[in-house]
């Protein structure tokens, strides 16, 4: 399909993909803030989730905080070699990242297959809904994130549409900062 | 933003945010570890503001972008807190003047007996 | 097709028309089914907008039906059981919102005028457009297959508020309730990928030489309120996840029992759901000012002011969500804060109405279809927002809420949004569309055969509303108070006027088709209108839009300039040479 002109108009000063992310990171923001605004006020309202958030595992949230943060620095350092022109590299680093999403996935699986068996499920009570939904939808974020990569990969390699790789950089970095405030709401906070 | 001509390898500099970031991911796990529930409070959430305005700042280049990005992503964040301030007198309380959340309270008390007698997961 | 032209990480691409002459043999699928262009879209948004305006409806006459003649065989359905008539009410409020006003106002028009209007080939990212109708459509059909499914559609109102919504056990629609969520959420997947799309183009992809304040009263309208969709829809799109849940997983975000909070629905449904009545209102207020101020010949009267106060309202528009919960157990002293903010939110939809009867003050009128439907459109909102006023005062809406005044009310708003100023922009750009023009007569007969009705219909609503007639009842046979025969006179005057109403569309689809093959041809420019879509080299534009894409020069409404030969002066035409002579 031919790129039409107005794609290639910048009226703004930013270029049209990055505009775009802007605005999709936006619309995501308050996706995932009407939903941590909604466990905040009962988390606050009702006491006895802190008894139910003692049952969560700090060590495995604090190792997937650390493999995103990772995942998140393989990002930028693709989107650096992008900016060099370097298109190996980039694919190199995308790679990366998207490992780091699939040992976020893995370890998420342990994690909630152990939980599940200790009898914690969906639908123990509102404390485990949320914290089920709120990292389900992050963890789908995540998955859709690698899935893309995967999808960039061939074309980054040879050096093609590179402007993606910070695209999709911008992403990654908006699903890693969610996870930075997971963290402490699901894990830490008990 | 990146003009070909001059571009520089920022590797450097990503690294060095990676160790600050790397240093308070550490402090915000240990803070739970003292025990002192408002300085908790304070390493994980003052903490989490830090590592989000790092990762946002340097890692997603907001620093170099335009002003109107940051405005526009932080109207969606202050959206978010317009929702909870009108929602959370209804929600998050359980009662207030002229009006009582029966059910809401009931559960509460329900579940903090059932923890002072022990063995509680939540089930019902 | 030529190699694709390189995303420019440099400002100020340059301009030059590539072969869009060179037409490939589609085939038709490809062409009606699988187009990334966006007018093809527009088409297809439009379509399906208004066949499910026919699906919603039928659906109206169908309860007005049982509501006036209690029982009836309604012809063309039967009997209305209760539970028909819950999924009637329910599935009528929905789709009118989301499948006819969201896809034509926003989508159609949004589609077909943004690349026209600003002067670009197409919008920013074909493919996601493409996509998005797609989805949108998937989502249609999800909607219409609830119907068919074990326990029947959805019938616990388009609010859905829990536990109603949240258990099957009081629903009964242990499948219609997930299926209608869901419908509703790749509905709001659809349009946040489309309001992407439609910011992104008119951000950046506006013709040379357009500034800020050259784009047209209806491009601004459709960003800000798809900016305003996708800064109000998240907390619903989390609350949509959070309700599935509770239906199909047994969670208990609304259930007490488990800790949750019913009442939290209700605010994350209103704190989309009254931004959502200005998504959908100001593309149609954009609309009416294109076409009040063509039909006047005039210069807008407050160009800066209309966006002002389309910026204030917006904003305002989050401040006020509650005042639909008045009655549901809120903290009092927040109902008055939203009181406050509720009326405040008045004033510059006001000062807008202002700006378009100021307008209309000394211009020389033509009274053409489009205008007429523009007029009506003032007179129907100025209507529905004076009678808003008693329902956003808290003290008032406790008597009348959930009384047919609230639907009468939300009818004046939203009929004049979703029909009055949908047919106002079909009409008016039927000839651009379509290359002919509609015939005037017809399109007239059509025009006074809705607008009268319509307040037939809704006018005696306002009365029963205040003779305490409650909504989302099936039939009111058990209600003494409510069955007296004076009761029943203005409700079956309502719903023959419906049914006129209803008839009288088969003129607009005759006059429609009729124009499509025997309408006289438009030529380019009929309305004589200085907008970019009105200078494309072919009606209808073909593929590209334009050979060359035009620059612009001026604003969008420079109507019967002083000095100037034509009484309006195309933004596009460039500005005349300077005569020696000139000072």
């Amino acid at each position: 399909m031919q790129r039409p002109i107005a794609t290639t108009r910048s009226a703004t000063g930013i270029p049209t993909g990055r505009l775009a992310v802007w605005w999709v990171i936006a619309s995501e923001i308050v996706i995932f803030g009407g939903l941590l605004a909604s466990y905040l006020m009962h988390r606050l309202g009702h006491p006895e989730f802190g008894n139910y958030a003692a049952y969560t595992n700090t060590y495995i949230g604090a190792f997937n905080t650390f493999v995103l943060l990772t995942s998140s620095l393989s990002a930028v350092l693709a989107h650096n070699a992008a900016e060099a022109k370097d298109g190996v590299k980039a694919a190199k680093y995308l790679l990366g990242t998207c490992f780091g999403g699939l040992v976020f996935a893995c370890v998420k699986a342990y994690e909630w297959n152990y939980e599940i068996s200790q009898g914690f499920t969906l639908t123990t009570n509102a404390f485990w809904s949320f914290y089920y939904t709120a990292a389900g939808l992050h963890a789908c974020h995540v998955i859709g994130g690698c899935i893309i990569m995967l999808i960039l990969y061939p074309d980054v390699k040879k050096g093609k549409e590179l402007q993606r790789v910070e695209l999709i950089g911008n992403y990654w970095h908006f699903v890693d900062i969610v996870w930075i405030f997971l963290f402490p709401l699901l894990y830490i906070a008990k | 933003m990146s003009d070909e001509h001059e571009h520089h390898d920022h590797t450097k500099h990503y690294m060095k945010i990676y160790w600050i970031l790397m240093v308070l991911f550490i402090i915000s796990c240990l803070g739970p570890e003292i025990g002192v529930k408002w300085l908790t409070l304070i390493t994980a959430f003052g903490i989490a503001v830090v590592k989000a305005y790092l990762v946002a700042a340097h890692f997603m280049h907001l620093n170099i972008e335009k002003k109107y990005v940051n405005y526009l992503l932080l109207t969606a964040v202050a959206f978010m807190f317009l929702f909870y301030a009108g929602t959370a007198p209804d929600v998050m309380k359980h009662s207030g003047r002229q009006w009582e959340n029966v059910a809401a309270q009931e559960e509460v008390k329900r579940a903090l007996a059932e923890a002072e007698e022990g063995g509680d997961h939540g089930h019902h | 097709m030529a190699e694709p032209a390189q995303e420019s990480e440099s400002h100020g691409a340059e301009d030059h028309g590539h072969g869009h002459d060179d037409h490939h043999q589609e085939s038709w699928f490809i062409h009606y089914c699988w187009s990334t262009d966006h007018k093809m879209i527009a088409m297809q948004y439009m379509f399906t907008g208004m066949a499910m305006a026919i699906i919603g409806g039928f659906m109206a006459y169908v309860f007005r039906m049982q509501l006036a003649f209690p029982g009836i065989e309604v012809p063309g359905f039967g009997q209305v059981s209760p539970t028909e008539y819950n999924s009637l009410v329910t599935n009528h409020g929905a789709i009118m919102i989301f499948w006819v006003a969201m896809p034509v106002l926003i989508a159609a028009f949004g589609n077909y005028l943004i690349p026209l209007m600003l002067g670009c080939d197409d919008m920013v990212f074909p493919r996601l457009n493409r996509l998005s109708y797609q989805i949108f459509l998937i989502s249609a059909i999800v909607l219409l297959g609830s119907f068919f499914v074990e326990g029947g559609a959805f019938g616990g109102a388009w609010t859905a508020y829990p536990p109603l919504s949240s258990k099957a056990e009081y629903n009964m629609t242990p499948l219609g309730a997930p299926l209608w969520v869901i419908a509703v959420g790749l509905e709001f997947v659809a349009f946040l990928l489309g309001g992407i799309n439609f910011v992104t183009t008119a951000m950046n992809s506006r013709a040379p030489g357009m500034k800020m304040f050259d784009i047209p009263i209806v491009i601004w309208m459709i960003v800000i309120a798809s900016i305003l969709f996708m800064a109000s829809v998240g907390p619903l799109i989390a609350g949509a996840i959070m309700l599935v849940f509770d239906q199909t997983a047994g969670t208990g975000f609304f259930d007490p029992d488990k800790g949750g909070d019913p009442v939290l629905w209700q605010h994350l449904f209103w704190f989309f759901g009254h931004p959502e009545v200005y998504v959908v209102l100001l593309p149609a207020v954009g609309i009416v000012a294109e076409i009040i101020t063509v039909f006047s010949r005039k210069k807008l009267f407050g160009y800066k002011t209309v966006i002002f106060t389309a910026l204030a309202t917006g904003l305002l528009s989050f401040f006020v969500w509650a005042h639909h919960q008045f009655i549901s157990g809120i903290d009092p002293r927040m109902a008055n804060v939203f009181t406050v903010t509720t009326v405040l939110i008045s004033v510059p939809i006001a000062e807008m109405m202002f700006v378009y009867i100021a307008t209309l003050y000394g211009g020389s009128i033509r009274l053409t279809t489009p205008m007429l439907w523009a007029l009506s459109f003032i007179f129907a909102f100025i209507i529905g927002g004076v009678t808003g006023i008693f329902l956003g005062a808290s003290g008032s809406d406790i008597y009348f809420h959930d009384t047919y005044f609230v639907l009468a009310h939300f009818h004046y708003t939203f009929y004049p949004i979703a029909i009055l100023s949908v047919f106002a922009g079909v009409t008016y750009w039927y000839p651009k569309m379509f290359g002919t023009m509609l015939n005037e007569t017809l399109g007239k007969i059509h025009f006074w055969l809705t607008f009268i009705p319509y307040n037939c219909i809704f006018i005696p609503l306002f009365m029963l509303g205040l003779g305490g007639q409650h909504r989302r009842i099936w039939s009111y046979e058990n209600f003494p108070e409510l069955a007296r025969p004076e009761y029943y006179a203005l409700r079956e005057f309502a719903t023959i006027s419906l049914v006129i109403m209803l008839l009288a569309q088969f003129i607009f689809i005759f006059n429609f088709f009729w124009s499509l093959k025997s309408g006289k041809k438009a030529g380019a420019n009929p309305w004589k209108a200085c907008t970019l879509e009105w200078t494309t080299d072919q009606t209808p534009p073909g593929h590209g839009n334009w050979k060359e894409l035009p620059t612009c020069y001026r604003g969008p409404y420079e109507f019967s300039v002083p000095g100037r030969e034509k009484d309006y002066w195309p933004q596009n035409e460039p500005e005349p040479e300077p005569e020696p002579s000139a000072s």
